[in-house]
């Protein structure tokens, strides 16, 4: 029997309003400015931007804020929001190699023109809470020294790898329309544009899980860390009107540069392979990740067994966006009502019929059953 | 020079037109009424220009036909109004612009798309003098209750058959929006048209 | 176009009174937001590919003598989209440069202070290694 149901809109209202409450905690305590979140939870919002796949500091710090700080929720807000808006074009793509860099490290280089520079990272904290932050007080200001004569000029170190031609050149450009997963389904296998585009819109805790499953041994890369880099670049539009591209304004960028063992084959001299990361503000873990995964899933290409679940594109594209994941888990609670009744009639039927049979000292139908 | 303006009131003027538009074509061979205030630089009609406007954007690369092509002023306000690439190649086009229907290009050189995907094809946007659902040529086909007739002009001398051979190779093809001095109709690859004997 | 793009509202409308000129215009394209999907290379300098989106804010204006104007920055703020472009239209006027010029050079002193400030910043995190002990030789 079917029947068909409405209401709950004033529960509805209701809850909204509760939510509301909620999310403003105890009066009693000061309400959080966008502002405030946009500078103090930075990275909390660098996270949003990334896997909101836009980047606008005070919508996604707006859009925490709404979520009380759920960042599933708040991609959520973000990307509804983008969907709303009219897309003027694509960017000049950024030239990394130009970063004004607050953080540049190499795992695999010492010493290399502008220098290792820590940048605000927690690698070397000692991670104790530190109590003191529970009382206000403003920290020491940072220290300030002359940068080298060569810091202003910070060249990726695979460029300097690959000159010896020890490091797999990036794939060229070709001027091929670039891929937009945006505007086109997914068509598998999947271009490698489109596959970073994923992944750098991807869950960070899918993404790294996945880029830790290779190093476990579900898919060996034998990774180093060629660099990573943080920092602003410039980003620069050509309007269809105007001919001549112009200054958009600075974004925050991190990069990784993985570099990866090949033994090479008949074709190709044993050189390096390369993994690569980037994205939206100071996302380090996530560029990592990124780039062991952009890595795997070359294993096709690079002529190497695939069988681990990173190295399965569709495995890894269609279940890294936070959004569709959480859409079709969290669809579960919302009413089934008819398909359970169905459901719940087919079991009182089975059962009835198991009964009956039992009844009966039906051998194969109680075998079934168990 | 100086740049004619756009749509006074951008969102509601550009989706009353991409209403026309989606009527037109959910309704094929059926004449209805295309409102605009717009004043392009000639040879672009108001029409072309409203469903340019409406349509095209910085993902849907637009061509336009030799007298359109010719202006600079044409391009330089479509540039400026839709953000749209202009393109020289017909198979690139999203859209084409077409103010000398009489000289439209064989459908051939346009994008009719794939298999997989029949929406990568192209919308042909045609400025007629003349267009009436009173007479001419029957179409039959989805969106059309028994037969629709549609009488445009200038066309090609091999029109007919063009549209026949169009509408053969459904689910390919390219779609057309037929537009007039305050007018407009659709004619997609859906709309089959009938032969006289059937009509 | 990329000093105005990186002033502060407050900014704009300071260096406009302050090199004296209107702002008076009239819309080409009122101010409007949209997305500028942002470009990456694979491998930093290779093919490009679609990294995500950025908020970006555009205005066109016309000046009574006829100078056109525009302005295409990150962010939604429309008013200063606006301004921007009056800047820009100014500046359009060789007669008027010098004092646009001017009066964004607050800007530029401003971004290249904060440019600099970070710069020593990050230099002050270099790593400055040094020999304990060489093996072998």
């Amino acid at each position: 029997m079917y029947v068909a149901v409405k209401g709950g809109e004033a529960a509805i209202d209701n809850a909204h309003r509760l939510l509301a409450e909620r999310r403003r905690g105890d009066p009693a305590v000061p309400e959080l400015t966008v502002a405030q979140i946009r500078e103090q939870m930075s990275l909390l919002v660098d996270r949003v931007m990334a896997e909101g796949s836009l980047y606008d500091p005070d919508l996604a710090a707006l859009a925490l804020k709404q979520a009380r700080g759920d960042v599933v929720e708040a991609v959520f807000l973000v990307r509804a929001y983008r969907t709303t808006l009219p897309r003027f074009g694509a960017s000049v793509p950024v030239e990394t190699g130009a970063m004004a860099v607050d953080r540049r490290v190499s795992a695999t280089f010492k010493d290399m023109p502008g220098g290792q520079v820590l940048g605000p990272t927690f690698d070397y904290t000692h991670r104790l809470i530190d109590f003191a932050l529970a009382a206000a007080g403003e920290p020491e200001p940072a220290a300030e020294a002359e940068p080298g004569p060569d810091a202003a000029l910070c060249p990726r170190v695979t460029d300097i790898l690959g000159q010896a031609g020890l490091l797999e050149a990036s794939p060229p450009e070709a001027g091929a329309p670039v891929g937009d997963l945006t505007r086109e389904a997914v068509d598998f296998p999947a271009d490698r544009a489109v596959r970073l585009q994923a992944l750098a819109r991807g869950d960070e805790g899918f993404v790294l899980a996945l880029g830790y499953s290779t190093q476990r041994g579900y898919g060996r890369t034998h990774p180093f860390v060629g660099e990573i880099r943080c920092g602003t670049v410039a980003v620069e539009f050509v309007p269809e009107e105007l001919g001549f591209s112009v200054p958009l304004g600075d974004v925050p960028l991190t990069e990784c540069q993985m570099v990866n063992q090949f033994h090479g084959s008949g074709d190709v001299p044993p050189q390096f392979t390369r993994g690569y990361g980037l994205v939206f503000g100071q996302g380090e873990r996530k560029a990592m990740a990124m780039a062991l995964v952009d890595r795997s899933l070359r294993a096709s290409e690079l002529g190497e067994a695939v069988g681990a679940p990173a190295q399965d594109q569709e495995f890894v594209l269609a279940h890294c966006d936070s959004l569709q994941a959480t859409g079709f888990v969290e669809h579960l609670k919302l009413p089934h009502y008819v398909d359970f009744q169905a459901e719940l009639e087919l079991v009182r039927r089975l059962r009835a019929e198991h009964a009956a049979a039992r009844a009966q000292g039906d051998a194969p139908i109680r075998e079934a059953a168990e | 020079m100086a740049l004619r303006p756009g749509f006074a009131d951008p969102v509601h003027d550009a989706q009353a037109v991409f209403r026309a538009a989606l009527d037109a074509l959910s309704r094929p061979a059926r004449v209805r009424p295309l409102p605009t205030a717009l004043a392009p630089p000639a040879p672009l009609s108001p029409e072309l220009a409203a469903l340019a406007l409406a349509l095209a954007d910085a993902d849907t690369p637009l061509w336009l036909d030799p007298p359109l092509a010719g202006s600079d002023d044409v391009a330089a306000f479509l540039r400026f109004h839709t953000g749209a690439p202009l393109t020289a190649d017909p198979a690139e086009a999203a859209f084409a612009l077409i103010a000398d229907p009489a000289r439209c290009p064989d459908f051939a050189a346009f994008a009719r798309g794939a298999p997989d995907y029949p929406d990568r094809s192209a919308t042909l946007i045609l400025a007629l003098r003349h267009l009436d659902d009173a007479a001419g040529p029957a179409f039959a086909g989805p969106g059309i209750r028994g037969r629709a007739r549609i009488d445009a002009g200038p066309v090609p001398a091999d029109w007919a058959g063009r549209l026949a051979e169009n509408a053969a190779a459904f689910p390919l093809g390219i779609d057309l929006i037929l537009t007039a001095p305050g007018r407009i109709a659709g004619l997609p690859r859906a709309a089959r048209l009938l032969q006289p004997a059937e009509a | 176009m990329a000093l105005a793009g990186a002033a502060t509202l407050a900014e704009l409308r300071a260096a406009l009174s302050d090199a004296g000129l209107p702002d008076r215009a009239e819309d080409l394209r009122a101010p409007e937001t949209g997305l500028v999907m942002t470009r990456g290379r694979i491998g930093g300098d290779g093919r490009a590919f679609n990294l995500g989106e950025a908020t970006v804010t555009r205005a066109a204006v016309r000046l009574p003598g006829g100078e056109t104007g525009f302005a295409y920055h990150l962010g939604r703020d429309r008013p200063k989209a606006r301004l921007a472009a009056i800047l820009d239209a100014h500046w359009q006027n060789p007669a008027h440069r010098p004092a646009v010029e001017a009066a964004l050079g607050a800007v530029a002193d401003r971004r290249a202070g904060a440019a600099r400030a970070r710069a020593r910043r990050a230099a002050a995190t270099r790593v400055n290694f040094f020999t304990l002990v060489r093996g072998e030789d």
